[in-house]
């Protein structure tokens, strides 16, 4: 599937800012099953200062500063993408979740340590008693790890609740998993949480979701902006998406923009100013497919 | 004095030696275990027994009051009355032989370097994990681990410019690395200060112990990070980087930037503009080379690092990452300090430098490797237990002081996340002795000891800081719990050379220079110490009229007064006076939480006067400490009949405050830093007089003489009032006197003229002072002041209200507003920056 993405954001400030530096994951990233055609991000005012990079976890990242006082900022990001299908592998193909723990913990090949730093602690999703046994009925012993994650994403899709108005980013992990509400980053990290917890690997994708479903099919939540979920470690296989928020193995209808430990190492926007006392902000965000009916997407 | 025959006559314990020798643990640094004088301790001793006790007392009396006149003082967390703690320093160095140190420093030397090499493949090829010569969890789950500074390579691939090591020494008199201090590390000024303090009160000691000079240290520190700049950039500048007056050793902060030359600035002092550093001073941008950082590096950059800092420099990672300004140490550097990285740096070290680590550190056990987790776990009551990634506060466990129960929870803990913890030998380490009241005590001790970096390598400082336990039995050293410090003293063979002699006050004339500016900051911090000070003192006039009014009960007139006089006090609309009505007066005028009374204006003082340590003398702290504790000491819940204590009270204070201010004053050269104090005192004291008049003048009562009378007072005018018109009081004439006349310094008019002068002084770009909107504020308002005609807006009081005098009032306040906004705006610039979007105001990704 081919896709147009627009991605705007714009802050309205109450005073001229004098000065700001910002940071944007704004260009998705290319992987397996995922091509950049074509990239834009353009800011206004025009920056003094900008500076493409790739980032630690191997993200494009777009550093700008504005130096002139401006009342407003615009990004406007447009990507064209195009993404091949998932097809997820039979359920028996998996190892037990046991022996994936036991790979990040003896195995020491380069594949392994590169997922070992999601595994581990980051500032924000840390390994807790809690998460390890709420997430524990889906991990029965010797139970295939695909059958568990694909059981625990299902799980918190149907006991948590989607609500805009119940968290904020800084909502502690332990705090979603009591209230059992929140948005689609409360759930990727509740959910990371509860894989570092069991010695697995996971990771954080920030990215988008098709704004129309196809025809007959329900409009997914969190279309209209961006999305997150999680990726897991397989060994020798890879990573494979799973989308707790809609309870869905992602296949063509998540366009990836980046991936790390979790929301903070790769936030879409993030910036500092220097003055302008309060601001407003407006984000939309459009994803258009070019070509052809997307399929169905694989319910779990 | 008592003498002890000994087989060793030469080394005879006698005198001080003697004393101690009962008490000392029999693994001491001055005794032998059979209680012999070490050789190298001979020549200190017998000075010291020369002197006699009384005569060492008296030294060690004089050596704290120059540590308290200097205002020597570490910052105690978590204890309220902890801000300035006296830094406690013992008249005994520790001496140690040029032949034990040498073999330290080659140790130390080689660790830097380790180190070193270690943080640029972190940073870069990430071999040592890659390798698997460290546990892939050291590096990944530290939250040292700086992501974003990963693939920066700095000037000169130089990571660690100044590296710090705790060194304890076990019985047999090896050195053993407790820990690496790789982050900023602390302390190299209070050992700076330590020599100096003790090198004056015993000069003779000093002198023919052939002590070893700590100023080749600081020259090789000043040389590398000046080699750090761009070499295109003729005459670099070195910043030094504090978190401010709350960091426990602000102190050495404020006191090595004056050492060293440097500029003491603030996170917000500096800004980043091109992706180059700038210092924000009253005489615009100046680019920034290098920066030697206090603040920990995830606290540096609110755009790249921890997000919720306020103490470090929006993008000052991105012009480092271009290359345009270093920053020593490396911002990064503090992952190798994790206490974890002990138990791999000998496997480290072969891998990285090809050598073996020459300096062991204490025994520890990562307890993320099965085998050590085993070991810790079965030998838990003789360890003692970290955590791998401390956080600040967090304390060691002692194994030895546990109880089973303890002992099985901890053991429980450590097992759920061994990775979290790391275990450490408990080693016996030697002590000292430590002078207390009239004999000596053997403390176990520290010794942090310091290399810089240098042209090719490492140059360790012939000198450390030495600090000892609070109490025999405690197990911690730490200054944050009460224990002292020593100088240390590194004795050479022969006489060393004078050259680099360091006394108080008298610098190496290479390092003296700079400093001199004024950064906004400063500026903004004095203009505001300026209004606080005149607020305060306006507040206690206007306190001690109102008390001294009260205590005069018996005239028919004083409840209106009172009243009035409540009102500027507390702002308060309806006072009035009957049975308890005096005592809450009271209560509230000294209450320290409340809005209203004179506390508040004094709090705002003292906390911009931290911040300003390096500009306010001594002196004046004192002053300000006298009239806190008279203020602390003061109880307000008083009898009626006590209401002269009040007054009394509020006198003192005025002359504390006359002092304080003359102090202050008195301390500063005339410079532009001092104009900022000035214009602020100016500007608050226009506004004073104005809110005064306005509040007991414009409604008046029939016979206002007691009001004028109170006005006259507070404006501290009533003498020049009387010179001129003997006993009749006129509103008009009290107005002109403290509004519009220009030879009265308590006048309006006065502080305008003095404002004017200031503001003229100040530099300007390229515009016409007489042209600039703060200038033209002052002039316009003084310019109708002169012309108004007070007679007619100030009609005697029973021609009803003076809405003329009020308006005009309300002109003066407004005016002194926008001349206060137009300062802030073009000298301190609105200098705080804050995240875009906070994190609950992001946009939330659904």
């Amino acid at each position: 599937m081919r896709y147009r993405v627009n991605h705007t954001t714009e802050y309205f400030y109450s005073d001229p800012v004098p000065l700001c530096h910002n940071i944007v994951h704004l260009t998705p990233r290319q992987t397996i099953r995922q091509s950049l055609v074509s990239h834009l991000t353009q800011v206004t005012p025009n920056p003094v200062m900008r500076n493409d990079r790739i980032d630690f976890f191997g993200n494009p990242v777009t550093w700008f500063s504005l130096q002139e006082p401006h009342e407003s900022l615009k990004i406007a990001a447009r990507s064209e993408v195009e993404v091949s299908a998932f097809i997820p592998p039979v359920g028996l193909w998996s190892p037990a979740w046991e022996q994936v723990a036991r790979v990040l913990r003896e195995r020491r090949d380069l594949e392994v340590l590169d997922a070992m730093q999601f595994a581990v602690n980051s500032p924000f999703v840390r390994a807790h008693a809690q998460l390890a046994e709420y997430a524990q009925p889906a991990f029965t012993p010797g139970r295939p790890l695909l059958e568990c994650v694909t059981e625990l994403t299902e799980r918190i899709f149907k006991e948590f609740t989607f609500d805009g108005n119940a968290t904020t980013i800084g909502t502690p992990v332990l705090e979603v998993l009591q209230h059992r509400h929140g948005v689609c980053q409360d759930f990727a990290h509740l959910q990371i949480g509860c894989l570092r917890s069991l010695g697995l690997a996971a990771r954080y994708v920030s990215g988008y979701l098709v704004t129309r479903p196809p025809p007959g099919r329900p409009r997914l939540i969190g279309a209209d902006r961006s999305h997150a979920w999680v990726s897991v470690y397989f060994p020798d296989f890879g990573w494979i998406d799973f989308d707790p928020t809609n309870g869905v193995i992602p296949s063509f209808g998540h366009i990836t923009l980046a991936w790390a430990r979790e929301y903070d190492d790769i936030s879409p926007v993030r910036g500092v100013v220097v003055g302008g006392h309060r601001h407003s902000l407006a984000v939309s965000v459009d994803v258009e497919p070019l070509t052809g009916t997307p399929k169905i997407l694989a319910r779990v | 004095m008592t003498t002890t025959t000994t087989n060793e006559p030469l080394v005879a314990p006698r005198g001080f030696a003697a004393m101690y020798a009962a008490r000392q643990s029999g693994r001491d640094e001055m005794l032998e275990p059979d209680g012999a004088l070490r050789p190298h301790w001979g020549m200190l001793v017998s000075l010291l027994d020369d002197l006699g006790s009384e005569e060492v007392l008296r030294r060690w009396e004089q050596g704290r009051r120059i540590i308290r006149e200097n205002g020597i003082t570490h910052n105690v967390y978590g204890d309220p009355d902890g801000v300035d703690r006296p830094w406690n320093l013992d008249l005994v160095p520790l001496l140690l032989p040029a032949s034990d140190w040498t073999g330290v420093s080659e140790g130390l030397v080689q660790r830097a370097r380790l180190l070193d090499a270690l943080l640029a493949d972190l940073y870069g090829p990430l071999r040592s994990v890659k390798e698997g010569w460290l546990p892939p969890e050291l590096v990944y789950a530290n939250p040292g681990f700086l992501r974003p500074c990963h693939g920066i390579i700095p000037a000169h691939n130089r990571w660690l410019h100044l590296y710090s090591a705790d060194l304890v020494r076990q019985v047999d008199g090896q050195f053993l690395v407790l820990n690496d201090r790789t982050q900023a590390p602390s302390g190299a000024g209070y050992s700076l200060e330590n020599r100096i303090v003790l090198a004056g009160i015993l000069p003779t000691a000093f002198r023919q112990c052939n002590v070893q000079r700590l100023a080749p240290f600081f020259i090789t520190l000043r040389q590398t990070l000046r080699s750090l700049a761009s070499p295109n950039r003729e005459n670099p500048k070195v910043v030094l980087l504090t978190p401010g007056p709350y960091n426990e050793t602000y102190f050495e902060h404020a006191y090595l930037a004056r050492y060293l030359g440097y500029t003491l600035v603030h996170g917000n002092d500096l800004t980043v503009r091109d992706a180059m550093v700038f210092l924000k001073t009253i005489n615009g941008l100046q680019r920034v080379d290098v920066i030697l950082r206090r603040v920990d590096d995830d606290f540096c950059d609110p755009l790249e690092l921890y997000p919720q800092s306020y103490l470090g420099v929006p993008g000052l990672v991105e012009a480092v990452r271009e290359g345009n300004v270093a920053v020593a140490n490396a911002l990064g550097s503090g992952v190798v300090q994790a206490p974890a990285f002990l138990s791999f740096l000998p496997r480290l070290c072969r891998n990285l430098l090809n050598e073996d680590l020459k300096l062991p550190s204490v025994q520890t056990w990562w307890c993320g490797e099965p085998d050590s987790l085993c070991y810790v776990l079965e030998n838990l009551s003789q360890l003692v237990i970290k955590p791998a990634f401390p956080a600040r506060g967090s304390d060691p466990e002692f194994g030895e002081e546990m109880s089973q129960e303890q002992l099985a929870e901890l053991a429980a803990r450590i097992a759920a996340r061994p990775g979290n913890f790391i275990a450490q030998e408990h080693v016996i380490s030697r002590t000292a002795p430590v002078l207390m009241e009239d004999q000596a005590e053997a403390r176990r001790f520290v010794v942090r000891a310091y290399a810089a970096a240098d042209a090719q390598s490492y140059s360790v400082m012939s000198g450390a800081l030495t600090r000892v336990t609070g109490s025999d039995d405690s197990l911690v050293v730490s200054m944050q719990r009460g224990g002292g410090s020593k100088d240390t003293w590194i004795l050479s063979e022969g006489p060393v050379s004078e050259t680099t002699l360091l006394s108080a006050g008298s610098l190496p004339p290479q390092l003296s220079r700079g400093g001199g500016e004024v950064t906004s900051r400063v500026a903004d911090d004095l203009f505001w110490l300026g209004r606080y000070l005149q607020r305060f003192e306006t507040d206690v006039r206007i306190a001690r009229c109102l008390f001294a009014r009260l205590m005069d009960q018996g005239r028919s007139d004083v409840a209106a007064t009172v009243g009035v006089l409540a009102r500027a006090l507390f702002g308060y609309r309806g006072f009035v006076l009957n049975g308890n009505g005096l005592g809450d007066l009271v209560v509230e005028a000294f209450d320290s939480v409340g809005p209203g009374g004179i506390r508040p204006a004094l709090r705002d003082v003292r906390t911009l006067m931290r911040g300003l340590r390096d500009r306010v003398s001594s002196d004046a702290w004192r002053i300000l400490q006298e009239i806190e504790r008279e203020l602390e000491e003061f109880d307000p819940k008083i009898e009626d009949d006590q209401i002269g204590r009040v007054v009394e009270l509020l006198n003192r204070i005025t002359v504390d405050l006359l002092a304080f201010g003359g102090m202050v004053a008195e301390s500063m050269t005339r410079g532009q830093a001092w104009r900022f104090l000035e214009i602020g005192s100016r500007v608050e004291h226009a506004i004073g007089i104005a809110r005064l008049v306005r509040t007991t003048m414009v409604n008046c009562s029939e016979d206002e003489s007691p009001m004028l009378e109170a006005v006259l007072d507070i404006a501290d005018s009533s003498l020049t009032y009387r010179r001129r018109y003997l006993t009749q009081l006129d509103a008009a004439a009290v107005v002109d006197l403290i509004v519009a006349d220009e030879t009265n310094p308590r006048s309006v008019v006065f502080q305008l003229n003095a404002l004017q002068d200031h503001l003229e002084d100040l530099p300007r770009d390229d515009i016409h002072p007489q042209h600039s909107p703060d200038i033209q504020t002052v002039l316009q308002l003084n310019t109708h002041l002169k012309i108004v005609d007070l007679r007619a807006i100030s009609p005697p009081a029973n021609r009803g209200g003076r809405p003329e005098l009020e308006a005009l009032m309300t002109q003066v306040i407004d005016s002194m507003a926008d001349v206060s906004e137009w300062v802030s705006q073009i000298y301190f610039s609105h200098a705080t920056s804050r995240p875009l979007q906070g994190r609950g105001a992001e946009e939330a990704a659904q």
